[in-house]
C-alpha cells in the first residue's frame, strides 16, 4: 500500500533540485567557510550565492539576511534581541494568542524577567484584527510579533497593514516600536518583499518549502540595534555566532529559488484542497472546516467532525497510509485541546475533532480522492463507538 | 509519544465493544477538560459481571483502556471487579505515555460507576 503524505505543514520533502546543488558540500567542498585557504573559500562563495538568492528573494539587502539553525532560534533572537538591547525600563510587546510555541514560549520566559506582554485574541475565523493590535500598543512598547500564516488554520494574517500602523505610529513615537512576523508557513504562498510587507524582522525556515531541516533566516533591518543571544565566533555580524552549516544554507538558498517556481503549483494545490473541502463537507454530516474559508493558504484545510476524537482520526488513517496532524487535547501532551482553536472560541467537543490536512506539490488527484473513500468509513466507525450519538 | 503494541491492538480491534440493550447497571464517566467520554454497560448474574460491553468517544489510549478494562472485568465477581484499579489498567495494557494515564483513570471510574448503578438498583 502506497503512503500518502498530507502533512506539509509538519515538514515537506527536500526537493530534488536542492539535495543535488547540496550534495558536493557533504564530502568534497567540506571546508569550513571561515578559512582563508581554497577550501574554505569555496564554501563562503556558495554561503554568499544563497545570501544573494534570498535577499533577492525578500527585496533586502545580502546583510540583512542572518541564518540559523532554524525558525525557533530566529524567533528566539528577534524577540530577546530586541529585548536586549532595549533602553526601556520595563518594555512591553504585543503579540497574539494563536502563534507559534516559538514565540510564545519566549514571551512567557520573558514575562518571567519582568517584560510586559499582551496576547491579541483573534476572530472566530482565525484572524488577529488590526484595530485589536493597535488598541493593545502602550508607550513602552517596543515590539510587535505577528505571525504571517497561521500552523493550524492556515490563515493569513494581515501582515502589511500591521506594517503600515507601524510605520504611522513611529512617526509620532519617542521610542520606535519594531515589527517582527514568524513567516514560516507563508513562504510558498504569500507576498515576501520585506519593503510591502513593512516588516524589521521576520523568520524563515528550510524544511517547510522544501529546503533541509536544521537552517533557517532572519531578516533584520539594516540598523536595528539588536544583542545576541549566543556568544562565539564573529559569524553572522556576531549576531549568530557558529560554524556555518554550508549543505543546509546551500540547501535553504536553492529551495528559496524554488519557490517561484513552485508558485505555478499553488493553484493545482487549491482546486485540490477546495475538492476536498466540497466532497468531505458533503459525504461526512457534522463537518465544520475551521478558520476563515477564503484568506487562508492553498495547502490548508482544518476539518472538525463532531463526536470523533482527532488523535482516533489521525491513527487510524495512518494505519491506511496517510499522514495527517489534529488539534485535539489528546494529542497535545497536554489536557488542553488546541490554543489556537481555543483562541477562536472553537468549543471543547469540536476541538477535540480536529484534523489537519496540509497538501503539498506532489499530491495528486487520485490520492485525494483514496482520501475521501476511506475518511468517512473512519468517522462512521468511531462515531458508531462514541456513547454520544 | 509512542503507544505499546497491545493499545495499539486494542485500539485497532477493540474487545466488547457496543451496548447491552437491558443491562442491569450503566456507568457514564466524560473527562470536561480534554473531551473524553466512556459508558460501560453490565449485566450481572449471583454477583458476578457476565456480560460487559462499552462506548468511548476518545483517543487511542481511552479506546485500549475501555477494550482492556472490559476484558479483566468480564466474568469476574462485582467486588473483584471494583478494584480493578488504575495501575492494574495501565499494566496490562504494557504500560501508557504519562500524559495518557488519566484515560487509565476514566476507565476504572465508568466501571465503578456502571457497578454502583446495579447495586443502588438491587438495594431499592
Amino acid at each position: 500500500m502506497p503512503k500518502i503524505y498530507f502533512d506539509h505543514s509538519a515538514t515537506t520533502p527536500l526537493d530534488q533540485w536542492v539535495f543535488e546543488a547540496m550534495k558536493p558540500y557533504f564530502t568534497k567542498d567540506y571546508g569550513n567557510a571561515s578559512s582563508m585557504h581554497s577550501f574554505g573559500q569555496i564554501a563562503a562563495k556558495a554561503i554568499d550565492q544563497s545570501r544573494l538568492s534570498i535577499a533577492k528573494f525578500l527585496n533586502c539587502l545580502p546583510e540583512e539576511v542572518i541564518f540559523t539553525s532554524g525558525a525557533t532560534e530566529a524567533d528566539n533572537i528577534a524577540l530577546q534581541g530586541i529585548v536586549k538591547a532595549s533602553k526601556i525600563n520595563n518594555p512591553h510587546i504585543v503579540t497574539t494568542q494563536i502563534e507559534h510555541p516559538a514565540i510564545l514560549e519566549v514571551c512567557r520566559d520573558l514575562e518571567k524577567q519582568g517584560v510586559g506582554v499582551t496576547y491579541v485574541p483573534v476572530t472566530k475565523k482565525g484572524i488577529v484584527k488590526v484595530n485589536d493590535i493597535k488598541r493593545a500598543i502602550k508607550p513602552n512598547t517596543i515590539l510587535i510579533s505577528v505571525m504571517y500564516v497561521n500552523n493550524e488554520v492556515g490563515t493569513i494574517q494581515p501582515i502589511s497593514e500591521i506594517g503600515k500602523l507601524v510605520d504611522q505610529l513611529n512617526t509620532k513615537r519617542k521610542n520606535r516600536i519594531y515589527f517582527h512576523t514568524d513567516a514560516v508557513q507563508a513562504v510558498n504562498y504569500c507576498e515576501m518583499n520585506v519593503n510591502k510587507l513593512g516588516v524589521d524582522l521576520l523568520s524563515i525556515s528550510g524544511h517547510k518549502i522544501y529546503g533541509p531541516k536544521g537552517v533557517g533566516v532572519l531578516y533584520i533591518k539594516k540598523n536595528i540595534k539588536l544583542k545576541p543571544i549566543e556568544y562565539g565566533g564573529h559569524h553572522e555580524l556576531g549576531i549568530r555566532p557558529g560554524t556555518y552549516n554550508v549543505v543546509g544554507i546551500v540547501g535553504l538558498g536553492r529551495a528559496i529559488e524554488l519557490v517561484k517556481v513552485g508558485k505555478k503549483n499553488n493553484q493545482k494545490i487549491k482546486k485540490l484542497r477546495d475538492y476536498l473541502i466540497k466532497e468531505i463537507s458533503k459525504k461526512i454530516p457534522n463537518t465544520k472546516v475551521n478558520g476563515d474559508i477564503k484568506n487562508r493558504v492553498a495547502s490548508n484545510v482544518n476539518f472538525s467532525f463532531k463526536n470523533a476524537e482527532g488523535e482516533s482520526v489521525m491513527l487510524m488513517l495512518d494505519m491506511e497510509g496517510f499522514a495527517v496532524s489534529t488539534g485535539s487535547a489528546c494529542s497535545s501532551g497536554s489536557l488542553e485541546p488546541s490554543h489556537v482553536l481555543t483562541s477562536m472560541q472553537i468549543p471543547n467537543d469540536l476541538a477535540h475533532g480536529s484534523l489537519r490536512i496540509t497538501l503539498g506539490k506532489q499530491n495528486t488527484k487520485n490520492e485525494v480522492d483514496r482520501l475521501i473513500r476511506i475518511l468517512p468509513k473512519i468517522i462512521q466507525r468511531l462515531r458508531q463507538m462514541s456513547p454520544i450519538k | 509519544m509512542q503507544y505499546s503494541k497491545i493499545v495499539m491492538d486494542h485500539f485497532k480491534n477493540p474487545h466488547n465493544q457496543g451496548v447491552i440493550k437491558n443491562a442491569d447497571g450503566v456507568g457514564e464517566t466524560g473527562n470536561p477538560m480534554c473531551g473524553d467520554m466512556m459508558k460501560v454497560y453490565i449485566k450481572v448474574k449471583d454477583d458476578k459481571i457476565i456480560d460487559i460491553k462499552f462506548e468511548t468517544l476518545g483517543c487511542a489510549a481511552a479506546i485500549a483502556c475501555s477494550s482492556i478494562l472490559t476484558d479483566m472485568a468480564k466474568g469476574q465477581p462485582l467486588e473483584k471487579a471494583k478494584n480493578i484499579s488504575k495501575a492494574d489498567i495501565v499494566k496490562k495494557l504494557g504500560n501508557l505515555p504519562t500524559s495518557k494515564i488519566h484515560c487509565s483513570v476514566l476507565a476504572h471510574e465508568a466501571l465503578a460507576e456502571a457497578i454502583y448503578n446495579y447495586q443502588s438498583k438491587v438495594i431499592n
